[in-house]
């Protein structure tokens, strides 16, 4: 009896060392294949670069760091320079923060301290909304309102009277670099908002309430209690707009016009970056042009990959600091 | 003095406070403006044959969008097969099993590829799929939107795993009860809304994404439902053609195309809201 006992317990423990085994196994099976899911952000982050990398090197051996600065772009002669097309990524991508900053920084301190609270949620939700339309819609938008409007009055009005700075000479076309700063400013105005007014909402309610305690009016407080409070969140949330302001491709493509000049007046056409590889990838015609078109989109990935990184950190830290936690 | 300064600190507290208020409906304002057009232009040139009919030769009038219909709904469906599972075990991942710190470089990787220009992203994967195959075609498209959602989903994802409440997972592994199947009966199911609500703005996301089309499903006239072999078209890709194009018979279907997107677009994101918002 003893040792048929003594022999079921052995099966009984065989039974349960086979099934833990089995389940060990399943449990790091599972491990394996869900980290490599995983991996695979941080391997495709990587790739892309090397991809980009590999196949830019004809351009970067033919013209080494001149490339940056050479300000020709021609493909029958076989020259090619991103100057223009640096240039025409940050003027346009500097005039939409300038005018998308302070309507987005508004808005968000409007939605955050402000409004009423039946309408917070709808009036984020509106805003937020514009985010969610296509890019290419923007563009067409962009081609049969924006252009005629900028053409007549906005570039009539400014060259009639602001005509003597060279940002405002020239004859009004429409299309070009004021077009694609206004189109940008609006797309990445429910960006920064929406950034903007987390950051606002994760400012613990006691600093509202000190600075109100000590008789400030209600936009002091905002102003010294508040904006103070997260403003690494808020310049995270501008450059986070700025990133996407440099790399947006459609809509500008659409309305910037096509040139490969440097024009320091803002009615004249310009390109950016992605809008040069929008349009001309498919007509290069040869391995240098296809390369050197290779070597411009790893520049634009180099550059938003730094602003976001540089946005996410100044993002993260206030989502994450102690007392935004605390509350 | 002081009645001077006081009444300066109200007109100042007025002045602001009236700025901040008119920039949020001015935000608001210029969306109801591209919205108006969207709908007023698209609505007076929509019509049945735009849905059923195949692009007539340019200048004629008449035709429809039937295959870019067909092929946005086909590339779609390979990105979001390819990218949503991928996104949900990045997202486990991240939030069931990664170390912190790990966790934490590709939570930050993740957010920073959202912000990677999706013509990049176009350019990338003709090299990878386009070349290497010797085709456009729509598996190349759908997985350059695949790797546009990969990102959103991961992170998502994450965020929507890391609500389940603890004590479930306790529960479950007490009894007994190995790691994989707490996630996977567990885990997974309990944050089934939130993990569908994530797909469904990936979704809307991808759909409306052009850039990273042009390089990959090239576009086409004719009807065609090919995965590998052939260039497919899609909305957007036809949206941008007829409207940059020179005839006014486009730029009407333009109109109508940009319509058809915005709709779709914002019923998948209300929806995912309704979603969100009855939880429990």
């Amino acid at each position: 009896m003893g040792a048929a006992t003594g022999e079921s317990i052995g099966a009984n423990r065989r039974g349960l060392l086979a099934s833990w085994r089995r389940a060990r196994f399943g449990d790091v099976l599972f491990r394996v294949i869900v980290a490599a899911f995983g991996l695979s952000v941080l391997a495709l982050a990587a790739l892309m670069l090397w991809q980009l990398f590999f196949e830019s090197r004809e351009s970067i051996s033919t013209f080494g760091w001149g490339f940056l600065a050479g300000t020709h772009w021609d493909s029958v002669n076989r020259v090619f320079g991103a100057a223009p097309a640096i240039y025409g990524t940050i003027v346009s991508s500097l005039i939409a923060v300038v005018l998308a900053m302070p309507i987005s920084l508004g808005a968000a301190i409007y939605l955050s301290e402000m409004a009423p609270p039946w309408l917070r949620h709808p009036a984020s939700f509106l805003v937020e909304s514009l985010a969610a339309i296509p890019s290419v819609v923007f563009g067409l938008w962009g081609i049969y309102v924006l252009v005629p409007w900028i053409r007549d009055p906005v570039e009539r009005v400014l060259g009639g009277h602001l005509g003597f700075l060279p940002l405002f000479t020239g004859p009004p076309f429409g299309v070009g670099m004021l077009a694609a700063g206004v189109i940008l400013a609006i797309m990445i105005l429910p960006i920064i908002t929406a950034i903007a007014r987390d950051s606002l909402l994760a400012v613990p309610s006691s600093q509202r309430e000190a600075m109100l305690a000590l008789g400030a009016t209600k936009w002091e407080m905002i102003s010294r209690a508040v904006l103070q409070y997260c403003r690494s969140g808020l310049v995270g949330a501008v450059l986070l707009g700025l990133g996407r302001a440099l790399g947006e491709t459609m809509a500008v493509t659409m309305v910037i016009g096509k040139t490969y000049d440097i024009n320091t007046s803002l009615f004249a056409p310009a390109s950016t970056a992605a809008s040069q590889i929008a349009s001309e990838f498919s007509e290069a015609s040869f391995s240098l042009y296809t390369s050197a078109l290779m070597e411009l989109a790893l520049l634009l990935l180099g550059i938003t990959l730094l602003v976001n990184i540089a946005a996410r950190l100044l993002v993260w830290r206030i989502a994450r600091s102690p007392e935004a936690i605390k509350e | 003095m002081s009645a001077i300064t006081h009444a300066r600190r109200k007109w100042t507290n007025t002045v602001m406070l009236g700025l901040c208020t008119t920039s949020a409906f001015l935000a608001i304002g210029v969306l109801a403006l591209i919205l108006g057009f969207v709908l007023i232009n698209g609505i007076s040139y929509i019509n049945f044959d735009f849905f059923t009919q195949l692009p007539k030769p340019a200048g004629e009038s008449g035709g429809g969008v039937s295959n870019a219909i067909a092929g946005s709904l086909l590339t779609v469906g390979i990105a979001a097969a390819m990218g949503i599972p991928f996104g949900i075990g990045a997202g486990v991942f991240v939030a069931e099993m990664a170390g912190p710190r790990l966790a934490g470089v590709i939570r930050f990787t993740a957010d920073v590829l959202t912000g990677v220009p999706s013509i990049v992203v176009g350019i990338v994967v003709y090299s990878w799929v386009v070349l290497k195959m010797g085709h456009f075609s729509a598996l190349a498209a759908g997985v350059a939107l695949a790797i546009i959602m990969l990102p959103i989903m991961a992170r998502s994802s994450e965020e929507m795993l890391k609500l389940v409440p603890q004590s479930q997972r306790e529960a479950a592994l007490a009894l007994g009860v190995t790691r994989w199947r707490t996630i996977l009966s567990i885990v997974i199911p309990a944050a089934r809304r939130g993990l569908i609500t994530g797909g469904l703005l990936a979704v809307a996301r991808a759909a409306g994404e052009t850039a990273p089309l042009l390089f990959t499903a090239l576009g086409n006239q004719f009807w065609s439902l090919s995965i590998a072999g052939k260039p497919i078209d899609a909305l957007p890709l036809r949206i941008y053609q007829y409207g940059t194009g020179p005839y006014n018979q486009q730029h009407q279907q333009a109109w109508a195309a940009a319509f058809v997107l915005v709709t779709v677009v914002f019923c998948i994101s209300l929806l995912s809201r309704v979603l969100l918002s009855r939880r429990g």
